[in-house]
């Protein structure tokens, strides 16, 4: 059974909800980054979006922005953020999500990312900039099915469009809580919890939510109408204002305590 | 009256296909945010621009507003300068606001307010598409916001003024390069959240669909008037077309009614900046490798590892590093063929079409000038090139001034 299902069905079992953490690959390098990744994962993070570095993330806001730009400089790309994956994969059994824009992948190779990847012991991929209408020619060139492809949602995604998107999904729908780049702020519940209703209508996976979910108060009230919570503007930022501090991935690792604590509220699980 | 810019019976092979793609290039690679808007836009576009009322309001503007039909110049001191074929000049530098860019922004303009749309936003590089959408937006009443690389209002200083002077605020862009492609980047960023009141009117043939058709559409005046013009002065179609290709929508504009005319040769023209071997170039077509940036699938200028590289120019317009898919699958088929002129050839270009005939072309421009320059001598004087002169440099000057010596001795 690949990690996502079983993750998600053994956090149901326990009415918890996931915390998922975005961490940009190599930020601000590889060593600290590896550290602090580790950090979060021992400190109760469920799954983690490795994010590959960009030059130019048109769906990221500036503190992700400053975050690639930081991983870049030090030399992280998409090859090495598969090492990354391998070695993080050495320390820990949650599931790993590649979390990238697609020029890096298409520059890579469909198939040798696939291969690459699940033997880095990736579990899935999400890929920005691909929506269903263009991903063939990803998927297409997979050899086997042991990477879910993780599909986004929007809030002006419609629901013939929501129903399209989860037929073609795996593992979890990352739901947009808001329109905006990544770490923008103003996100209602409310919104989501409608969208989340439909979205539960079509398909019986996951339903995470992300973007601009940042304290445990947001993640406490989002956790009552989702599967799961990403928060990743907040940790790019808590690296942002510890970068050469050697308490980094104890200062990280109590953030992912405190937020992965309250998704321990219990209600609203997919079906299982 | 100028013709429609909408041709459902499309030629050279129809394309884009539906779903937006040239052959294997363009496409809509944008995040799930933005494909409701994208698919809005397509469905509306299909709609709108078709409509009689809306061809009409269109016609109008471009004839009484921009100024339409722009001159077809036989440019007779240079060509009998080079010494061979016969140059004429396309003066798109004679539309208002002193492009070809807004062509594009009031169609574009239109089609918005007819969506219901009041804010208009777009990116700009040598700040033409800027100035033409603060324009534009200024004549229809609406809101305007600009985005400008730092490193473009620094050095386009005279258009951040007009842009102002227009009521349009701009945005000063520093992530990145601060060049066009960040300023791209950051008008996406906005439009996701403003996507509700707001219509992003992107400059070039690039974008996601249905943007490097819409543009090409409402640029390809500027070839069906060339046709009309040449035939009226010479009786004959023309041997050669060339523009510059920055994103490429002067080129687009220029070559689309001429791509079933297959004795007509296309030469797009891109910025070889300090030289290709140097790598400090604009020549995505020319030296550089398919992938995908903002929206589309097209030549870029890339590491092996798919991060976008740095785009060198001395001309703002064409300082990007990709390139409108539709001129991807145009060189791959071989219909068009691309060349790079550098930095010094461009302002020799620039300084002689000055001295010889009166006319100060836009650096962007003065690319495809310098392409002629060259390849004109060693044509027959029965030979016809056209080169689109697709902006004025009065913008320039302060970039080309102290880079060129003084020839006479008069102002010492």
């Amino acid at each position: 059974m690949n990690r996502i299902p079983r993750t998600f069905a053994d956090l149901a079992a326990r009415k918890e909800k996931a915390l998922i953490g975005f961490i940009t690959a190599g930020d601000p390098d590889r060593t600290i980054s590896l550290a602090a990744i580790q950090a979060m994962c021992r400190a109760g993070l469920d799954l983690l979006e490795l994010g590959v570095p960009f030059s130019d993330p048109t769906a990221d806001g500036p503190a992700i922005q400053r975050s690639s730009a930081r991983a870049l400089a030090a030399g992280m790309d998409l090859r090495r953020a598969i090492e990354m994956a391998a070695s993080i994969r050495g320390c820990t059994e949650i599931p790993l999500v590649l979390f990238s824009y697609y020029n890096p992948i298409l520059a890579y190779g469909a198939e040798a990312f696939y291969r690459h990847a699940v033997a880095a012991g990736a579990d899935g991929v999400l890929v920005v900039d691909l929506p269903p209408e263009e991903s063939a020619e990803l998927t297409s060139r997979w050899p086997g099915k042991a990477l879910s492809l993780i599909r986004l949602t929007a809030p002006t995604t419609p629901p013939a469009r929501l129903e399209a998107i989860a037929a073609s999904a795996s593992g979890f729908i990352y739901h947009v809580s808001k329109l905006g780049v990544t770490g923008s702020e103003g996100v209602s519940v409310a919104e989501v919890e409608q969208k989340v209703r439909e979205l539960r209508r079509v398909t019986r996976l996951p339903v995470c939510v992300g973007f601009g979910i940042s304290t445990p108060a947001q993640v406490a009230a989002f956790s009552t109408v989702c599967d799961g919570v990403v928060v990743g503007s907040a940790f790019e930022r808590l690296i942002e204002e510890n970068l050469g501090r050697a308490e980094l991935p104890r200062i990280l690792a109590e953030r992912v305590a405190a937020l992965k604590a309250a998704t321990r509220g219990g209600k609203g699980n997919a079906a299982p | 009256m100028t013709s429609p810019p909408f041709s459902e019976s499309a030629p050279y092979g129809g394309l884009p296909d539906a779903t937006g793609h040239f052959g294997p290039y363009g496409g809509r690679y944008v995040a799930e945010t933005l494909m409701p808007a994208i698919l809005e836009l397509d469905e509306a576009y299909r709609r709108i621009a078709p409509d009689t009322d809306f061809q009409q309001e269109l016609a109008r503007l471009l004839a009484a507003y921009v100024g339409r039909p722009t001159p077809l110049f036989h440019a007779e001191r240079l060509s009998r300068h080079l010494g061979g074929a016969a140059v004429f000049l396309k003066r798109e530098d004679l539309a208002h606001t002193g492009a070809h860019k807004i062509n594009n922004t009031i169609g574009q303009g239109l089609l918005a307010r007819r969506m219901g749309k009041r804010k208009l936003i777009a990116e700009t590089g040598a700040g033409q598409h800027g100035v033409a959408t603060a324009t534009t937006a200024a004549l229809f009443g609406m809101e305007c916001r600009i985005f400008m690389g730092v490193e473009d209002i620094r050095r386009q200083a005279p258009n951040v003024q007009r842009m102002r002077l227009l009521g349009a605020e701009v945005v000063p862009v520093a992530s990145g390069t601060a060049t066009l492609k960040d300023a791209m980047n950051e008008a996406m960023r906005y439009w996701v959240e403003a996507v509700s009141d707001t219509f992003y009117v992107i400059g070039s043939v690039a974008g996601p669909h249905p943007y490097p058709m819409m543009v090409r559409d409402f640029q390809q005046v500027i070839g069906q008037e060339v046709k009309r013009q040449m035939a009226a002065a010479a009786g004959r179609l023309p041997d050669c077309l060339a523009a510059c290709v920055g994103g490429g929508s002067n080129a687009m504009g220029l070559f689309y009614p001429f791509l079933e005319e297959r004795t007509v040769e296309l030469v797009g023209v891109e910025a070889a900046g300090h030289g290709i071997p140097t790598g400090r170039h604009a020549a995505a077509l020319g030296a550089g490798s398919v992938g995908v940036l903002h929206g589309s699938k097209s030549y870029l200028l890339q590491d092996p590892g798919g991060q976008i590289r740095e785009a060198h120019s001395i001309s703002a317009g064409l300082d990007y590093p990709g390139v409108g898919p539709e001129h991807a699958w145009l060189k791959d088929s071989g219909r068009a063929r691309y060349e790079a002129v550098d930095d010094a050839a461009a302002l020799a270009a620039f300084r002689l079409l000055c001295r010889l005939e009166g006319i100060i072309p836009a650096l962007e421009s003065a690319h495809a000038l310098a392409w002629v320059i060259q390849a004109a001598p060693r044509r027959s004087p029965g030979e016809i090139i056209v080169v689109n002169l697709s902006g004025r440099g009065d913008k320039d000057l302060g970039i080309v001034v102290p880079r060129i010596q003084p020839e006479g001795k008069e102002h010492p």
